[in-house]
């Protein structure tokens, strides 16, 4: 789509575009580029010698049992942050959606946490699970439960889900109220002359109104989660204990990072790349239907 | 203040043709009115002079210079918009002299240029004002001082008073015609609205299908319309146009519904006997009166002094007519036809025919 | 008679069912802001008392006395038990790096977005999907191949390299262009009769129309640039350019109870403050900005 009416120029369109085209061209193409060409190349341990190896990287990733079983929890952390974080915005949303007193500071109180970094999300809850140190960590000891994520594997998962869920709340948050504003009053109105109680009228009316939002934001959270994520597993569990709390984004940093294996980092940032492109197309597909409604 | 001259002006979008070659001599300080139904490539021509679309072929002359090639900015015209165009963000003033701005005009020259259209327009006190704290008459003035303004050799107006209010409109349309003449500048107007064509211009340009169906003076079109789209298209009731032969002898058609004989007062047409012929009468030319038309009048409009009667002849052609005062009732009649003010066109071409042609 | 009776009944049935409502959705709505307060609190508390208390666990839930020392620690010397950068240092490294990054990007999108509305030329269609799919590789995706072009262009452990690999964006681009899109054509063609060029146009006109785009994607773009994470990682390793939240992150290391954990707090303080009072003050925009960039 364009503009009818235009400018003429030969060189300045040309001008105009160069800065974004460098930065793409040097800092995401080459890069994406280089992951690709990496992903097929195998070095020896010493780094003297380079060979092509084909789809072996690829095999080696997908068969090996320590990259399926992050895989498998990289799917749990994923929907759980998804479910967590969409399900309590939702409710706040339609809370906060009424006509109420004070509607407006419950907004601002509740949409300020979508500044915080997922990081700073890990360390606030840190501060307060903490075994030593956090209120609720202690409480849960004293309570006779062993309470420590830094050991058990289920209470690390349990912490960065929760910690990362908490942040992405105020984003969906935000999103949910727009669609709930954006719903027509005289809908509303005419659901309650039918005579729908509010519990009917969310579920057949409002509820099937927001769910072109609800989807996109399923996806939103879904690659937050495989990605943003990063920094909440990195500053509260380094991806322990053991590896109960190591994602697929984790591990592609383990291995490039700390490892140095670049052929099976590459590849498997290849797969992940993949599967970006396959959200980003399921929920440009789905704009487009919205659009054409 | 300048001549604009057009040569064979064609202007086609890929394989649209828009406009099929379009002459044009408008004299210094004439204001001319491109009129026409939308489609019909008016704004498009209007365009083409200010330079805004590159015309396909011919070629569009100002003060006796070819355009051919220069930007808007270099013809030394002024448009007003349709939508006025206004900037939003910058206030009566500022708009009005971003223009001469940009042309590096002293500022105290700027000043006494805009001061001086703002008085002449009644704007002086709105110039600090944004276009949103302005009504839609206020913008259209701020529009045409725009214009004013730059001092250019022609004024291009496109639509400009269509997104007013009937009372607005006919109150600016008066506003423009004096402020033209006062002004003398060379002046395009482009409108679908035939009453704004015939009062605004010294001549029309009635368009049709990317053609310019006639060039004339409001009255000529009137009186004289070259052909039956023209005829249709200016004055209101519309023509009526009947389907009629030609007698034997040229002297006088034979309406093809009931039969009638209407003689030619001015002179008798050439062509075989039965030649098919097209027969207009606008409908102010009817009168009540015995021995025409036999109408079924289906609905009266009275309006106060006059009525308007919608009806049909025997054949189900559908006739209007607007008679004085107000006592008609529905129901069969007859209506009689001046024959001085017969139009005769071709039934094939839709061509006018005179006398003697 | 019989009927008024059951309408009044049933009016004040009505009445005290919607004062209950009432009264049920703000305590869920209190109890959602106590869950997003309550951590903030604490570490707000944390930060001031003294490092012995904290360690103790003895966490209180009133402020103690120890706030001045305990920023002023954190602000001038730093924390941690090998003693971090100074939060001064990283809050000016973060400020610089968010306010680079959110300006770059509004103006590379801006002009190119320019171009590809207002201009037709050869390969525009091609440049715009190059930036266009770019919004499919977020840096997470290509951490290795881009650190080693970082590597090889000598951009790492600077300030150039934290921000301008970070400043292409297929999203502010998208923005604009659904923007300009919407400017109306006249206001171009009046332009042009007025005598002004492509780049007066876009001074003049479309900059100025722009103003609210700008202030909604500076906000949230602010935010964005604040909070990375991974790419300070990788691409800085001198304190001297440590940003705030990858060194709070760095302080607590692997959470050791002998942290200065009243230090570290009052970073964490530090860190959270200039974000979340952009988004608090700029709010009007931020969520405007938000709901239009990506939907």
């Amino acid at each position: 789509m364009q503009k009818k009416v235009i400018f003429k120029g030969a060189v300045l369109p040309y001008l105009l575009l160069a800065p974004q085209l460098l930065i793409t061209g040097i800092f995401f193409f080459w890069p994406a580029g280089q992951a690709i060409y990496q992903s097929f190349l195998r070095e020896d341990a010493f780094g003297l010698s380079v060979e092509f190896v084909g789809f072996e990287n690829f095999l080696d990733v997908v068969r090996d049992q320590t990259w399926l079983d992050s895989a498998g929890r990289t799917l749990l952390f994923s929907g759980s942050v998804a479910v967590l974080a969409l399900g309590s915005a939702l409710f706040l949303a339609v809370q906060a959606d009424k006509h109420i007193r004070g509607a407006d500071v419950y907004k601002t109180l509740l949409i300020w946490p979508y500044a915080v970094a997922p990081a700073i999300a890990a360390v606030l809850w840190l501060f307060m699970f903490h075994p030593n140190i956090g209120l609720f960590g202690r409480m849960l000891n004293g309570l006779g439960i062993p309470w420590d994520y830094r050991l058990n594997g289920n209470q690390a998962m349990l912490m960065v889900i929760m910690a990362s869920a908490w942040k992405q709340v105020s984003y969906n948050f935000i999103f949910f109220l727009a669609g709930l504003q954006s719903i027509p009053r005289a809908v509303l109105e005419a659901a309650a002359i039918d005579g729908a109680k509010p519990a009917r009228r969310f579920w057949t009316i409002i509820f099937p109104l927001l769910s072109p939002t609800a989807f996109f934001l399923l996806v939103v959270n879904l690659v937050y989660a495989f990605f943003d994520t990063f920094g909440v597993i990195h500053s509260l569990t380094h991806g322990g204990p053991g590896k109960a709390t190591e994602t697929l984004i984790y591990r592609v940093y383990t291995d490039g990072v700390i490892n140095l294996n670049l052929g099976s980092s590459s590849a498997q940032s290849v797969i992940l790349m993949l599967l970006v492109v396959a959200l980003t197309v399921i929920q440009f597909r789905y704009v487009e239907r919205k659009v054409h409604y | 203040m300048a001549t604009l001259t057009l040569r064979d002006i064609k202007k086609s979008f890929g394989a649209t043709h828009v406009l099929h070659g379009v002459d044009l001599d408008v004299t210094d300080g004439e204001m001319i009115v491109i009129v026409g139904a939308s489609g019909c490539g008016k704004s498009t021509l209007l365009r083409i002079v200010a330079g805004l679309e590159t015309e396909t072929s011919g070629e569009v002359l100002i003060a006796g210079q070819s355009m051919k090639g220069l930007e808007p900015a270099d013809r030394d015209v002024a448009m007003v918009f349709q939508n006025y165009a206004l900037y939003p963000h910058m206030s009566v003033f500022q708009n009005m002299a971003y223009g001469l701005k940009i042309r590096g005009l002293p500022k105290d020259q700027i000043q006494h240029r805009v001061d001086e259209a703002a008085g002449l327009l009644g704007i002086g006190h709105l110039l600090q004002r944004k276009p949103r704290e302005l009504s839609g008459g206020q913008r259209q003035r701020v529009a045409m001082g725009r214009a004013i303004v730059r001092e250019p050799k022609l004024f291009l107006f496109d639509e400009p008073l269509s997104n007013l209010d009937a009372k607005l409109r006919v109150e600016l349309r008066a506003e423009i015609r004096r402020l033209q003449r006062r002004l003398g500048v060379t002046s395009l107007f482009v409108t679908h609205d035939q009453v704004e064509a015939m009062t605004l211009g010294d001549r029309l340009v009635v368009m049709n299908a990317g053609r310019a169906a006639q060039i004339a003076t409001p009255m000529e079109i009137w009186e004289r319309p070259a052909d039956t789209y023209v005829a249709g298209f200016i004055g209101s009731p519309s023509m009526n146009l009947l389907h009629a032969t030609l007698e034997a002898g040229g002297a006088a058609a034979i309406l093809d519904a009931g039969g009638l004989r209407l003689p030619f007062a001015d002179g008798p047409r050439a062509g075989a006997a039965g030649r098919k012929l097209i027969i207009g009468i606008r409908p102010e030319h009817l009168r009540p009166g015995q021995g025409g038309l036999d109408v079924m009048v289906e609905l009266v409009e009275p309006l106060g002094g006059e009525s308007v009667l919608h009806g049909k002849l025997a054949d189900g052609t559908p006739l209007t007519a607007r008679l004085p005062g107000a006592r008609y009732e529905d129901g069969a009649t007859q209506l009689a036809l001046p024959t001085e003010s017969l139009h005769v066109f071709d039934g094939e071409t839709g061509k006018r025919i005179e006398a003697g042609g | 008679m019989s009927v008024t009776t059951d309408a009044t009944a049933l009016a004040e049935r009505t009445r005290r069912r919607q004062f209950r409502e009432k009264i049920v959705t703000h305590v869920c709505l209190l109890a959602g802001i106590l869950i997003f307060v309550f951590p903030i609190y604490l570490t707000l508390i944390g930060s001031t008392h003294d490092v012995n208390t904290i360690g103790r666990g003895d966490v209180p839930l009133l402020p103690g006395a120890e706030a001045v020392a305990n920023y002023t620690q954190a602000w001038g010397a730093g924390g941690g038990r090998y003693m971090g950068t100074p939060a001064g240092t990283m809050l000016a490294n973060s400020l610089i790096m968010a306010l680079c990054i959110a300006v770059g990007k509004i103006a590379i999108s801006l002009t190119s977005a320019y171009a590809v509305v207002f201009f037709r030329f050869p390969l525009r269609m091609v440049f715009f999907w190059l930036i266009f799919i770019t919004l499919m590789l977020p840096v997470e995706v290509r951490i290795i191949p881009t650190f080693q072009v970082m590597v090889d262009l000598g951009l790492t452990n600077t300030m150039a390299g934290l921000v301008i690999p970070l400043i292409a964006s297929a999203t502010a681009t998208l923005l604009f262009r659904q923007f300009f899109l919407t400017i109306p054509d006249e206001y171009v063609e009046a332009a042009k009769i007025d005598g002004a060029g492509p780049i007066r146009f876009f001074i003049d006109v479309v900059l100025p129309l722009s103003r609210t785009n700008i202030a909604a994607l500076f906000v949230i773009l602010f935010i964005y640039g604040w909070n990375q994470y991974l790419w300070p990682l990788l691409i800085v390793n001198d304190r001297s350019l440590e940003t705030v939240v990858v060194g709070l992150t760095k302080m607590i290391g692997t959470g050791d109870q002998q942290n200065e954990w009243n230090v570290i707090m009052a970073t964490a303080v530090f860190a959270l403050l200039p974000p979340v009072a952009v988004v608090v003050f700029m709010q009007r925009w931020f969520v405007k900005g938000l709901t239009e960039t990506e939907k």
